[in-house]
């Protein structure tokens, strides 16, 4: 009987010793593992703010420090000397843009009408979908070289221009718009077509009466990622625009040159002055591409809350 | 009366052919998807038959590339594409699986809207400006950290030479580093979508048997979401080995095979970028076109797997 009462409570203590144990060992797992997931966190928001604060403060000493020659004077033709100018750069990244948004978007949203109001579950409209996802993927260097042999070449030299750039962007830009906009398409309410329908609209008026403006927020702001995507590539302009230095606001002649072609070429150089022009071009270019991601949200929250 | 039927007459016709007309142009629409893949693969094949010609399947085994000896073989680019992509795959799946678990299971909600905004931001910036960052910034200080690396791991059986000698900042290993941070908001955001996917009864059932947060995602989280995960590796992979800017710019340029992560190399897009200049001959031009023929073919084949892949994954789940 002695034994028993002194033997109960020390095995009782070792048996909660070594539950404590086990849940002690458990609970230290889980605080572990959530740090590590933090830390996941935190090192990509360390690495983006590296990146995005080294463009800032060595693209913001040149482009101050020539302000305003910056956005106004054409490209110094000597990489080795200094020389203030972007404007070139900055008007050829715009007009190309423009040019291959004016092709894809209208294209991509007329695709995605097509997938999500006509094919919708047909075998055809399901080939088109997966190979929308192919061509997504496709490298944006392929897309260059492509419109080079497809487009650039039977033109010669003279196929070396904007446009030819634009269409490359263009190619890039189809799969992401349709895909986009075909998710946007989706999340319109079937009751609103059915009421469309009721009151005698055919299918193309009910898609560009009801549907497309309900969807609107979602597919503009998809478009405009897709935009802020095309300003940044470099890989297909490599092969279609040509060299320029001077500025040359007619996208359909003459070569071009945009910024993230200056940056690319610049930062092959080893001249200090070469690398300046290519922080300050980085500078630009992010902030472009910013203000659209900036520009995207805001208009699709507004556009949102007005519907 | 009687002229009301011959209006309605007069007007459906119009009414159907604008139909048509509407309908036919958004399927032309659709359908040139299909046109453009069509041609990509038409055009660039018939471009890249002289350097077949030349080398046959050499192409493909041959080691050396040596334009001005008229040799031509792309092995060495094919296997720096494979070392820098899987080495960014391998850097990333971690950290992206964290952020899309930390966002998903752990932030509150507040939190999660900005982590999200966080990884679209990175998706933001333009490769050329990580490639800038790379060649100027980032790869002179690592040269100097690797150097401190391989003299540790000097005279290790296989480490040894996986982080062996060096003296450049530009390698494989600074390649595989840029582009781990590109690829890290795609595969963070699939992984995110897919895992959103795990019905809440299963995670409050795992947290009900008495489970800790990362028993739950390691129990019920993660099984759920692993065949979607997968296919956003293969996604990420299929991006990292089309990445061509920021690799030019990184990875040194000098065709190499070496299981030295800490040397120069060079990969397909990579070369097909910094040699177009100086490509004059057509023969030379045509073998930079068959590289991006092979990147065309090996990345279509990555992509299609893991479209599969995440497409069986979605339907399992909306068990469809």
């Amino acid at each position: 009987m002695a034994t028993v009462t002194a033997q109960l409570p020390t095995n009782t203590r070792e048996l909660a010793a070594d539950l404590t144990g086990i849940a002690g060992k458990r609970r230290t797992k889980n605080v572990v593992m959530t740090a590590l997931m933090a830390l996941a966190v935190i090192l990509v928001g360390f690495v983006l703010l590296l990146v995005l604060i080294t463009v800032v403060t060595k693209g913001w000493s040149i482009v101050s420090g020539s302000f305003p020659k910056w956005f106004t004077k054409d490209i110094q033709l000597s990489p080795r000397r200094p020389g203030p100018g972007m404007k070139a750069a900055i008007i050829g990244t715009v007009v190309i843009t423009v040019m291959a948004t004016v092709i894809a978007v209208p294209l991509g949203i007329l695709g995605a009408v097509y997938l999500n109001e006509y094919g919708r579950t047909r075998p055809f409209a399901q080939l088109l979908r997966f190979l929308t996802n192919v061509m997504a993927g496709v490298p944006s260097i392929v897309m260059g070289l492509f419109i080079y042999v497809f487009w650039v070449v039977p033109r010669g030299i003279q196929g070396l221009n904007g446009f030819s750039g634009a269409l490359a962007l263009a190619c890039l830009m189809l799969p992401i718009v349709v895909r986009s906009s075909e998710e946007m398409l989706r999340l319109v309410p079937q009751n609103l077509r059915d009421a469309s329908y009721a009151l005698g609209g055919s299918t193309s008026r009910t898609t560009v009466r009801v549907v497309l403006p309900s969807a609107a927020p979602g597919v503009i702001s998809g478009c405009l990622l897709a935009i802020a995507r095309a300003a940044g590539e470099t890989a297909p302009l490599i092969f279609t625009i040509g060299a320029a230095k001077a500025t040359n606001w007619n996208v359909f002649k003459g070569t071009n040159t945009s910024l993230s072609m200056q940056i690319y070429g610049n930062a092959k150089e080893s001249f200090v002055t070469a690398q300046e022009r290519a922080w300050g071009a980085a500078l630009t270019l992010i902030a472009l591409a910013f203000l659209f991601t900036v520009l995207a949200r805001v208009l699709s929250a507004r556009l949102a809350r007005t519907r | 009366m009687t002229t009301t039927p011959a209006d309605l007459s007069d007007l459906r016709p119009r009414r159907q052919i604008i139909d048509r007309l509407f309908k036919g142009s958004t399927l032309a629409a659709g359908a040139l998807i299909l046109l453009i893949l069509a041609l990509i693969a038409y055009t660039i094949t018939g471009k890249s038959l002289p350097v077949f010609r030349a080398e046959g399947v050499d192409f493909f085994t041959e080691r050396r590339w040596a334009p001005t000896k008229e040799i031509y073989g792309a092995l060495s680019f094919i296997y720096g594409t494979a070392v820098t992509a899987l080495l960014a795959v391998v850097i990333s799946v971690p950290v992206s699986l964290g952020i899309a678990l930390f966002t998903t299971q752990v932030a509150p909600p507040k939190l999660k809207k900005w982590l999200v905004s966080l990884t679209d931001l990175v998706a933001v910036v333009p490769s050329v400006v990580f490639g800038l960052w790379g060649i100027i910034f980032l790869a002179p200080k690592l040269a100097r950290s690797y150097k401190h690396v391989s003299a540790w791991f000097d005279g290790w059986p296989v480490l040894g030479h996986v982080f062996g000698r060096t003296g450049a900042g530009r390698t494989f290993m600074t390649a595989g580093l840029i582009l781990a941070v590109m690829i890290t908001p795609i595969i963070t955001s699939i992984a995110r979508e897919v895992i959103e996917t795990t019905p809440q009864t299963d995670r409050d059932g795992a947290l009900a048997l008495g489970a800790t947060r990362w028993e739950m995602i390691t129990g019920a989280v993660l099984p759920h979401s692993m065949t979607g995960i997968v296919g956003a590796v293969m996604l990420g992979l299929g991006r990292a080995m089309g990445e061509t800017i920021a690799v030019a710019l990184v990875i040194g340029s000098s065709p190499t095979i070496t299981a030295n992560l800490f040397s120069s190399g060079d990969s397909l897009p990579s070369v097909i970028a910094f040699q177009w200049g100086e490509a004059t001959t057509d023969i030379k031009r045509s073998a930079l076109i068959a590289m991006g023929l092979t990147l065309f073919v090996i990345t279509i084949v990555v992509n299609l797997t893991a479209t599969a892949v995440v497409n069986r994954a979605t339907k399992r789940v909306q068990g469809t």
